[in-house]
């Protein structure tokens, strides 16, 4: 039996180490998490010639292997814990050719671990444009290891690195350079205190920063009694090492690699000067915006319609050919519904997936970033904040996963906590369905007030990202190291393959997280809806039979009274007449305060809801609508949904955190309860004193 | 001519003679910002906040705070 080989693929931030991960691995992988942390793991499997299978490991791109986010940190954990079962039988450094130098320095700490280590040199067919030409055997010889030159755009190289992988045990330990030469003394002292060690393993597990340490304690414990040495003297000390391995790949490219400039093409600044442009880079970005927002309602109303039919009818079908009895009704009423309630998203979800994916790839993101840093730093945010902010209006799930790249804590916990108030895509059947009963249909300036009305609140809840972040930066009292580096890569057309692979994982990564949620939500509600204690809610049929005996109702009008009646008196129904006291002053009867607390589940379970409390068979939404203003205000009489109350209920959904799938994602990434249990109290809190505010001014 | 990092106008070139190592991250040194390596401003954003910058041949942006802790020597012209 041969042994599976343990590979580790290890390389700096944008040098196509995921495409080379893909080229090994194909469709062999799957994505999970490392224990405890929302870091993302990424492994697959490769078949090597001779029958030999190689475990892949695709690990987060890293400058270096001190580590400065819990991305990295993962790295260096796996690196220095033989013991782990991730442990690399070889390391596989990732470089780009058109920044060999500074790839080199990666991969000269890892040689230093006396880890079997070859280097992949990458995008090798830019180098005819670039003007570099390499000699790989004289950087062989120096570098004590064995090259690949690749192509993954080309798919060229890839056989070449199969080989390596699989003849791991050729490969030399040596180390590139003394590490122990920038402080002899303190070197010494080391090693005669842990004689077993690695050195070089001693000093990462010394200068780590402690934020994110854990490794390998029990091996070392004894170390922390070792810092003898100031932050500030090991900082110092881990710049002369920085600076003793620059000198040293210096050395070796000067003669290993040449650069005739001449022969360079350089679309890169010739595309810089317009994208990154003061004016003309910030009416780009404002217009692929646009298009971007245009193509993910236009394109996926087709799929989502589609969808929502299929299941309909899928519904429809359980209630009429499964056998009558209460598992079909959950079937029916619950399970499908809740299913079709997250499947209905995947298309815009994918599309937003593919935008965002494309933008990255090409490059073009590192610019945006750019562009919006000063302006969003104003506001306790970083440029990077731009990117969960823009994703947040299609769904503020998949936009918290993006804040991971804010260095700063501080500005990455605000982004956070700021973006559900962009308005997602489940606040738009609410606000359609109200703005159609309450706003007049006249025109402003050649503009429909309704359309006026749709965009006012996409601008107030931005707008109130962007001051609730000025406000949380203010009171917020975190000190987190607050610098910003962005690398900007050189511009790439989108591999279809990485973009593709993508937009699948991150999909699949939406429906199975969030789904569960969504769908145990749902299948809850269902319940409530349809049992409730007493005589009321268990003999509904015969109360409204014997109520309506004189009214003559034909047999469709009583079914729908019976099942009204139901709902009131169901578990649910006394929940809203247990709250109605308290949503009256907004201007809300009980029936709209079932839709707001089933609303805290999802959003666009609103309408759902009302659908269901005003009994109407079908679901057309002009039927709906007619049923809502034929409403009345049990108190104040007139219609239910007026001015007033539709305004303070499109406020109220504006503000308040009506989400557990962001709420449970919050939690995940803050690795806390108290963001997430701030963020539903504070915004709901604040969502009802405008409501009420707004009603109590406008009735 | 010694000068700070910050006071490079747009297309200049400089040679990296200081970094002030309390107040750069380490991952900016490990980027290439280390004494003796050569940087270009490339762009800046409105107000030069960020600079975009090309240094010992990275592209990478930083903020004009960071930038002011850099020394340059400023090479007069091409």
């Amino acid at each position: 039996m041969s042994k599976q080989i343990n590979v580790a693929l290890i390389g700096n931030p944008n040098t196509g180490k995921t495409s080379v991960f893909n080229a090994l691995t194909g469709l062999n992988q799957k994505v999970g998490n490392y224990p405890g942390i929302t870091v993302e793991k990424k492994e697959g499997i490769c078949k090597l010639p001779r029958g030999v299978k190689a475990h892949i490991i695709d690990l987060p791109g890293t400058y270096s292997l001190n580590a400065s986010s819990l991305d990295e940190n993962v790295v260096i954990e796996l690196l220095l814990n033989k013991k782990d079962k991730d442990f690399p039988d070889i390391a596989v450094v990732v470089s780009d050719v058109e920044n060999l130098k500074r790839n080199l320095l990666l991969f000269t700490q890892i040689k230093d671990l006396e880890i079997p280590t070859v280097l992949v040199i990458n995008m090798a067919d830019r180098m005819r444009y670039k003007g570099i030409s390499l000699d790989i055997e004289y950087l062989e010889k120096h570098l004590q290891t064995k090259i690949a030159l690749i192509s993954t755009r080309k798919n060229e190289g890839i056989n070449d690195l199969k080989q390596l992988i699989s003849n791991y045990k050729d490969i030399s330990i040596a180390p590139c350079i003394n590490a122990s030469e920038i402080d002899t003394e303190y070197f010494d002292s080391l090693r005669k205190a842990f004689p077993n060690q690695l050195i070089y393993k001693l000093w990462l597990v010394i200068t780590q920063d402690v934020n994110f340490g854990k490794t390998d304690r029990n091996e070392i414990d004894a170390i922390s009694s070792f810092k003898t040495k100031s932050e500030s003297e090991l900082k110092r000390l881990q710049q002369k090492e920085t600076i003793k391995r620059y000198q040293f790949i210096n050395n070796v490219l000067k003669k290993g690699q040449t650069i005739d400039a001449s022969q360079a093409k350089d679309l890169r600044s010739k595309l810089d000067r317009v994208l990154t442009h003061k004016v003309w880079g910030y009416l780009i970005f404002f217009v692929i915006l646009l298009t971007i927002f245009q193509a993910i309602y236009d394109w996926s109303s087709i799929p989502m319609d589609f969808i929502d039919s299929v299941f309909a009818s899928l519904s429809e079908w359980a209630k009429t050919q499964l056998p009558k009895g209460a598992f079909t009704n959950l079937l029916a009423e619950g399970i499908i519904p809740g299913l079709g309630g997250i499947v209905i998203f995947i298309p815009q979800i994918a599309f937003l997936f593919l935008f965002i994916s494309v933008l990255e790839e090409s490059g073009y993101m590192s610019r945006v970033v750019f562009l919006m840093d000063r302006i969003m730093r104003r506001f306790g945010l970083s440029g990077k904040s731009i990117v969960p902010l823009i994703s947040g209006t299609a769904c503020a799930i998949p936009a918290i996963m993006a804040t991971r790249n804010i260095e700063s804590w501080k500005e990455r916990l605000i982004t956070i906590l700021v973006t559900p108030f962009t308005t997602c895509s489940a606040r738009l059947p609410v606000y359609l369905i109200i703005i159609a009963l309450v706003i007049p249909e006249g025109r402003f300036l050649g503009l429909g007030y309704q359309a006026l009305t749709l965009m006012l609140l996409y601008l107030i809840g931005f707008g109130t990202a962007v001051f609730s972040a000025y406000i949380l930066n203010k009171i917020l009292k975190i000190k987190s190291k607050s610098f910003f580096v962005v690398e900007m890569p050189n511009y790439k057309l989108p591999l279809f393959k990485n973009v593709g692979l993508t937009v699948v994982e991150k999909t699949k990564a939406f429906v199975f997280g969030a789904g569960k949620i969504i769908l145990a939500i749902s299948i809850v509600l269902w319940f409530l809806a349809s049992y409730g204690p007493g005589e009321n809610f268990n003999n509904a049929e015969n109360i409204v039979k014997a109520e309506d005996a004189s009214q003559n109702l034909n047999e469709e009008e009583l079914q729908q009274k019976i099942a009204s009646h139901k709902l009131e008196h169901s578990f649910i129904g006394l929940t809203g007449r247990a709250i109605e006291p308290a949503i009256r002053p907004l201007g809300y009867d009980w029936k709209i305060g079932i839709a707001i607390v089933s609303s805290f589940a999802a959003r666009e379970v609103f309408v759902g809801t009302l659908a269901t409390i005003y009994s109407v068979g079908s679901d057309e939404e002009e039927t709906i609508k007619n049923r809502m203003a034929g409403e009345i205000n049990p108190v104040l009489g007139g219609p239910l949904f007026n001015f007033a109350s539709g305004i303070s209920l499109l406020l109220f959904y504006a503000f308040a955190m009506q989400c557990m799938s962001t709420l449970a994602i919050v939690k995940k990434e803050t690795n806390s309860w108290k963001w997430p249990t701030l963020q539903l109290v504070i915004m709901s809190a604040f969502a009802y004193i405008v409501a009420l505010i707004a009603f109590q001014l406008l009735k | 001519m010694q000068d700070n990092l910050a006071n490079l106008k747009r297309g200049e070139h400089g040679i990296i003679t200081d970094v002030s190592s309390i107040h750069i991250p380490l991952k900016l040194l490990e980027m290439g910002c280390l004494p003796g390596n050569p940087v270009q401003l490339l762009q800046v954003a409105p107000f030069a906040d960020p600079m975009y910058l090309n240094i010992n041949g990275t592209h990478l942006a930083i903020r004009k705070e960071t930038a002011i802790h850099i020394l340059i020597d400023k090479i007069a012209h091409e």
